[in-house]
């Protein structure tokens, strides 16, 4: 018993202790890899700050966006044009998604909103895969997958970029939707529609604004990870991953999907190296959810989001 | 206390310069049927500039429903409203409120979630031009305009004398303050036409005496015409200039308080029942 109790509560901090270049190197893994969730998070976040809806479609945003990036470079349009083309093709995606889905179910319960999003998840599934074709594709953004020492700290260079590239995208979005009229505005519609309207907020403007943003957050996230894990059907599941971070860093809050994205990205990276030997491995895959289990008991509404406010 | 919120003046009846002759607002002839119910039938107002109207009839008489039409929520199916003149009957409510027509709820209907000075900040959207990405980076202007329109916030909050709940979030207030603090909204717009959907509904008889000073307060001090509902006959008399009492979705009487209050149709209809 206290052999076991050893295994799991000293013998792993005294691992971290030991090595302190490996548990450095563990540490800056799990960030990369936890902004890497954080980005898909984010586009989670800002619809569900606009529009009170949970957008079961954002993990196929991040596969369609990187499918239009890829299919048009491979079909040799240089960089820039495609790139520019990409954004284009989510900001006509969010006019016809508001236009479509969310005009004529406006004032609808979430959940039926919500359905549609899964709708809408499977129709751009099913479109991407006709347009561009199924086969795995390589997403080539000039950064090479390669590593250099730093203090003896190895130190990935696609994931620096990566995680240098979340940070500026959260920061601005962060005092976007903090301190200025449009995050104001865009806050106000997701909480009444009714008093949105008047005070003089269009919805449907406001409406398309955050799906093109939440859009362009997709491209970004299906850049990096396209061009990490290639462009392929199976990157729409990781917006399964942005759940347990949207669990912890609560669903409203956008600094709350970087912390939240963090955590899940160190943790499961410290429980796979340092606990996962204690049963055999792959523990990565799962704890996650595990870790998004327990905040809900404590904390249902997460570490920002907005307090569940029910008068009786 | 400055008579504006912003630097600039609100335009009104009797403020120098060239003031609109004719009503602010003209209700002629609207009809608004639901299915086969008929909510208003061929209801005709005025409001004036500088007046304090207040709407009256029984439940189900058609006072929200008049109050939606005026703000864009609803459309007739026959009728027309002009505001200073002009014909907006068809305009959706945020073109409505960009006229300058501001209003509130029957049912509070506030940003829950955000804090009251948030709440109250959002009022002043209209006021503030838009810097997308000049936003995005909270720089130069943006940042300007957004400590400019905070002063002007600020002021509404003294007015209204909410300065203690600033920073609570809206859904966590007493009901009687989260009116108060909508009310403080929709004042931030700085509108020339101020829609009270029951200002007092569900409130006691103190928080209805400081609703009725804000009320006076706010028509004394900016000049802001205002059309309310309300149920209290005795709050209908002290603080409103002009009655009118709708019955079944037809209007029975317009005039001052006093004749309205003694007109036979409103008695019947309503003083009657609610005063035996």
């Amino acid at each position: 018993m206290s052999e076991l109790l050893r295994a799991v509560f000293v013998a792993p901090f005294a691992d971290m202790a030991g090595n302190m270049p490996f548990l450095l190197e563990v540490l800056i893994g799990g960030i990369a890899a936890g902004l890497m969730y954080s980005l898909v998070a984010l586009g989670f976040v800002l619809i569900f700050k606009a529009s009170g809806v949970f957008n079961f479609a954002q993990g196929v945003m991040v596969l369609f966006s990187a499918l239009t990036l890829v299919g048009l470079m491979e079909r040799g349009v240089p960089v820039p044009v495609a790139l520019a083309l990409t954004v284009l093709t989510m900001i006509a995606l969010a006019f016809a998604i508001e236009r479509v889905v969310l005009r004529p179910l406006v004032n609808q319960e979430p959940i039926i909103l919500f359905m549609a999003t899964i709708g809408l998840n499977f129709f751009l599934e099913g479109f991407g895969e006709m347009v561009w074709g199924g086969n795995v594709k390589k997403l080539d953004v000039g950064i090479p997958d390669s590593s250099f020492i730093l203090r003896g700290v190895q130190i990935n260079r696609l994931e620096l970029t990566a995680a240098v590239t979340a940070a500026v995208l959260v920061a601005i979005l962060a005092v976007l939707f903090q301190r200025t009229k449009t995050g104001r505005a865009l806050r106000a519609v997701a909480d009444d529609h009714e008093a949105a309207l008047s005070i003089g907020i269009p919805l449907k403007t406001i409406w398309v604004v955050v799906w093109s943003v939440a859009g362009l957050v997709a491209i970004v996230a299906g850049i990096m990870w396209g061009a990490k894990s290639g462009v392929q059907f199976s990157l729409s599941l990781i917006a399964l991953k942005a759940l347990p971070v949207l669990i912890l860093g609560g669903f409203t809050s956008v600094p709350g999907a970087i912390v939240g994205g963090l955590i899940i990205g160190v943790g499961e990276k410290l429980a796979e190296v340092y606990w996962g030997p204690l049963v055999g491995g792959a523990i990565e895959n799962w704890f996650a959810y595990v870790m998004a289990l327990a905040f809900l008991l404590v904390r249902p509404q997460g570490l920002f989001g907005e307090r569940i406010i029910e008068r009786v | 206390m400055p008579a504006t919120l912003a630097e600039r003046p609100i335009p009104q009846a009797t403020a120098a310069g060239a003031p609109r002759r004719g009503p602010l607002l003209e209700v002629e002839a609207i009809t608004v049927r639901f299915g086969a119910i008929h909510a208003l039938s061929d209801v005709s107002m005025d409001i004036h500039r500088g007046e304090i109207v207040a709407i009256i009839g029984p439940n189900g008489a058609g006072k929200t429903t008049l109050i939606n039409v005026i703000s864009g929520f609803y459309h007739p199916q026959q009728g027309r409203i002009l505001f200073e003149g002009k014909d907006r009957t068809r305009l959706k409510p945020f073109d409505v409120a960009a006229l300058g027509i501001g209003r509130t709820f029957q049912n509070v209907a506030l940003f829950k979630g955000m804090t009251v000075l948030d709440n109250i900040m959002t009022g002043r959207l209209l006021k503030m031009r838009g810097h997308f990405l000049l936003d995005a980076i909270y720089w130069g202007p943006a940042r300007r305009q957004e400590l400019e329109h905070r002063a002007a916030v600020e002021r509404v909050i003294d007015f209204l004398e909410i300065q203690a709940v600033r920073k609570t979030p809206a859904g966590r207030l007493p009901y009687g303050l989260q009116k108060r603090v909508e009310l403080a909204r929709a004042l931030a717009a700085e509108p020339q036409l101020l829609l009270l959907d029951e200002p007092m509904a569900g409130m006691n008889v103190e928080e209805k005496e400081d609703m009725s000073r804000f009320i006076l307060d706010v028509h004394d001090e900016f000049g802001t015409t205002i059309a309310l509902i309300e149920h209290d006959m005795s709050v209908v008399m002290d603080i409103s200039d002009r009655v009118v009492a709708l019955d079944y979705g037809r209007k029975i009487a317009d005039g001052p308080p006093d004749v309205v209050r003694q007109d036979q149709a409103v008695i019947d209809a309503y003083l009657g029942v609610a005063h035996e």
